[in-house]
């Protein structure tokens, strides 16, 4: 059957949309010149020299890091709710993982947004730590809020891989372990944590990159204090018109991206193959 | 049983988190206060404003008409590339895989600067046909990503079966592979018109001209407040969905029991 063949058209459209735009990028980031005429380009690493100073490689620095801290917060926060879904009852358990996805249905702008009527000076949260005594604490505008709206919008993300995995685990391994006499710490750490792998890290891909490269929650919750890798690509393509130091950052983003990948598929020892052999 | 009450505290505490602020949101849009954080009665004319006002009703537009365009687009796109690349083989089979796992795996800030690169260099003027393009690039990996699970399950004699028997390629494309196929292409369009609704940084970088969708609107309200129009608004289409998925349940599990009873 020469089915194969109805792919070939499929192939131009990667070709134009894909392939092309990124090679697009990679000669910006390593021209420079006028942005809007390409006859003014020439070969040039400055842009990349400019990247390594220490307010660009602060901002990378500290991309990573409330990308990072927010990733383990969701872990550890959405593990357990993961789990304690798993074990319900099929109706109950639908009706769950139905719960966690509704809220995405909402315009994550929005639900972004309505942090800030949540975290504001006269926000519920505010009136309810000064309350208790913690008086003039600010909770919009730093790497808190940032943080908070991180995991807010990327919990989902982390719980739902992790639920599939955790229901299509043999229950027959647990009880066989508990047969054995291992107790509940054991039984966790040795069988479902360890078989629960797969899915922990697509849930780690799927907070880390959003959090990593966001513009719009360090722009909304962070304010002007806190900029972020994205917020310095954005400004670069909308408003300071430097498309070529944009797409340096662009290119450094995604080699950073695709390796912290490469490198966390190496744990992945169950991964399937076919799709995505090269990461 | 403590036990049993933490956990249930916990579950609690996270559904909460989860929605508080859409609780917040429609609160919020039958506040009779343009400015949010105080509440000065309770009213409905945002709601009447919604209908009025033109603008919210243009974004509304252009939200729709690219995500059932590009949906539509990419859902035959992605199908057709899908059955395309379930047939290859050995080298080409997985660089292509690749390439299509790109724009999965890259953030959509990196697609989006280089899909505007890309239009800037072709001189595209950026507006709708820009952002539509965009939308169909972004969705249709997901498409065929989730139709290849649906190809590998099938069995492959089926359609050569179905050629032995006197079908042509196209006939038994069209009479057994895609039938076969259906829930994988379901899923794919329904998930490309989410993706698409719910886009913010790839349209925010590919569109102009004054086109906007809902995500860019929203945006550009943000620093100086957003209108509370915009709270009525997305109460509405929460709302709407939430509805439609209440009765589709309703009805899967009614056809349940009827295939149950007749058991």
């Amino acid at each position: 059957m020469k089915l194969n063949r109805i792919g070939y058209p499929y192939l131009i459209w990667l070709g134009i949309f894909i392939l092309i735009p990124l090679l697009l990028v990679t000669y910006f980031a390593f021209t420079t010149g006028d942005s809007q005429n390409f006859s003014t380009f020439s070969f040039s690493i400055e842009n990349f020299e400019k990247f390594i100073s220490p307010i660009y490689l602060g901002v990378l620095y500290r991309s990573v890091k409330l990308a990072f801290i927010s990733t383990l917060i969701c872990l550890v926060l959405g593990y357990p709710i993961a789990l304690i879904i798993s074990k319900e009852k099929p109706k109950i358990r639908n009706i769950m993982v139905l719960m966690l996805v509704i809220p995405m249905w909402m315009n994550f702008l929005l639900r972004t947004y309505a942090w800030l009527t949540l975290l504001g000076k006269n926000g519920i949260l505010t009136k309810v730590l000064s309350f208790i005594g913690l008086e003039g604490v600010s909770l919009l505008y730093n790497d808190t809020a940032v943080l908070l709206g991180m995991v807010y919008n990327f919990l989902p993300f982390m719980v739902l891989p992790i639920f599939s995995v955790l229901t299509k685990m043999d229950n027959n391994l647990v009880e066989a372990a508990e047969d054995l006499g291992a107790n509940r710490a054991e039984v966790f750490w040795k069988v479902i944590f360890p078989l629960s792998l797969p899915g922990v890290i697509t849930g780690i891909t799927m907070v880390f990159i959003p959090a990593v490269s966001t513009f719009v929650i360090s722009g909304l919750l962070g304010g002007n204090k806190s900029t972020l890798i994205g917020n310095l690509i954005e400004q670069q393509f909308r408003y300071t018109g430097d498309w070529h130091f944009g797409s340096t950052m662009s290119i450094i983003l995604m080699v950073f991206i695709l390796a912290s990948m490469a490198l966390t598929s190496k744990f992945d020892k169950e991964k399937e193959g076919g799709g995505g052999g090269l990461w | 049983m403590v036990n049993r009450n933490l956990k249930r505290l916990y579950t609690f505490l996270i559904f909460a988190f989860l929605y508080a602020p859409i609780i917040i949101l429609i609160i919020y849009s039958f506040n009779d206060s343009k400015f949010r954080g105080d509440w000065s009665g309770f009213t409905l004319r945002w709601y009447a404003e919604l209908f009025r006002d033109r603008e919210v009703i243009r974004v509304l537009y252009y939200t729709f008409a690219i995500a059932i365009t590009s949906s539509i687009i990419s859902t035959v796109l992605g199908t057709v590339a899908a059955i395309g690349i379930h047939g290859m083989r050995g080298i080409t089979k997985k660089s292509v895989l690749n390439l299509n796992y790109l724009p999965v795996l890259n953030p959509d800030i990196v697609t989006a600067v280089a899909l505007m690169a890309l239009f800037r260099m072709a001189r595209l003027q950026f507006g709708f046909i820009t952002l539509l393009l965009a939308h169909i690039t972004f969705s249709v990996p997901y498409v065929v990503l989730s139709i290849l699970p649906k190809l590998k399950q099938m069995n492959v004699h089926l359609a050569e079966a179905a050629m032995d028997l006197g079908a042509t390629p196209m006939y038994a494309l069209r009479k057994v592979v895609i039938p076969e196929i259906m829930p994988g292409i379901i899923t794919g369009g329904l998930l490309a018109f989410t993706l698409s609704i719910d886009d913010f940084v790839i349209s925010f970088f590919t569109t102009g001209h004054g086109i906007s969708n809902l995500s860019i609107y929203i945006y550009s309200m943000a620093r100086k407040g957003i209108n509370p129009t915009i709270n009525a608004l997305s109460t509405l289409m929460f709302i709407s969905l939430v509805a439609l998925l209440l009765i589709i349940n309703n009805r899967s599990e009614k056809s349940k029991k009827i295939i149950q009873e007749r058991r």
